[in-house]
């Protein structure tokens, strides 16, 4: 599942959610459920208070695509049972969630590795840019060589 | 008609998020649109300038300068992405 939204996000609801099967019953073939939640830094580079405020631009309609995606590859490489992706987009403030990733298998580790290989993919190519506001005004947050290396890394596995 | 979409950086230097127009004739590829698009004025030409960094989308699918654009109904024109 992806959502892409505004508003915060609860994750004990969340995990609530995806542990909930069609019926509404509690599912019982999840052995180990991964989550992991991106949230704005006040720092860029070394300076602390640095940034003020952050502003997620997206290009709606291929957002959803991409996400749909990388979500669809991660289920053909590792037995998930299932998945969630929710990007926050507007106007964020230091110590705010941007992004939540929560895998649900039957095992630790193809719930860890899933979770990252999700995280590593959405970052390089689902269509969302970050512009930073400050004391010295606004940016847009350059892409980072270390995300491509660890998206690359996948592709070579 | 083909839609073109600006985002980020891109659409603050062309000054539009989006715009319905008809393409010349004899344009085949990505890269052949950016060389066009940079003689619209000194905004794209702006924009456009750091041609490299530069990524499009042809109808929402990641695509290199070079794929060909033929029938594509909206083009878009972005720097690397920056979510997550």
């Amino acid at each position: 599942m992806i959502r892409v939204q505004s508003g915060d996000f609860d994750i004990a609801k969340e995990i609530e959610a995806l542990r909930k099967g069609p019926t509404g019953d509690s599912r019982t073939d999840m052995g180990a459920i991964v989550t992991f939640t991106g949230t704005v830094r006040d720092t860029h580079g070394m300076t602390e208070g640095a940034v003020t405020a952050m502003t997620l631009e997206h290009y709606p309609g291929m957002t959803e695509k991409e996400l749909a995606r990388i979500e669809t590859e991660a289920h053909a490489r590792w037995p998930l049972a299932a998945t969630l992706i929710v990007h926050r987009v507007g106007r964020l403030e230091p110590g705010d969630n941007i992004v939540l990733v929560i895998t649900a298998s039957a095992h630790r580790e193809a719930a860890f590795e899933a979770a990252r290989f999700l995280m590593d993919y959405l970052k390089t190519s689902a269509p969302f840019w970050k512009r930073e506001s400050g004391p010295e005004g606004k940016r847009w947050v350059d892409a980072k060589k270390t995300d491509t290396e660890a998206a690359a890394r996948w592709r070579h596995e | 008609m083909t839609r073109l979409l600006y985002f980020a950086w891109v659409k603050e230097k062309t000054g539009i998020a989006s715009e319905d127009i008809e393409l010349p004739g004899g344009i085949a590829t990505v890269a052949e649109l950016i060389a066009w698009l940079k003689t619209r004025g000194p905004e794209f030409e702006n924009a456009f300038a750091q041609e490299e960094t530069i990524r499009a989308a042809v109808d929402q699918t990641h695509t290199k300068a070079d794929a060909p654009i033929a029938g594509a109904k909206e083009i878009a024109f972005f720097p690397p992405v920056t979510g997550g």
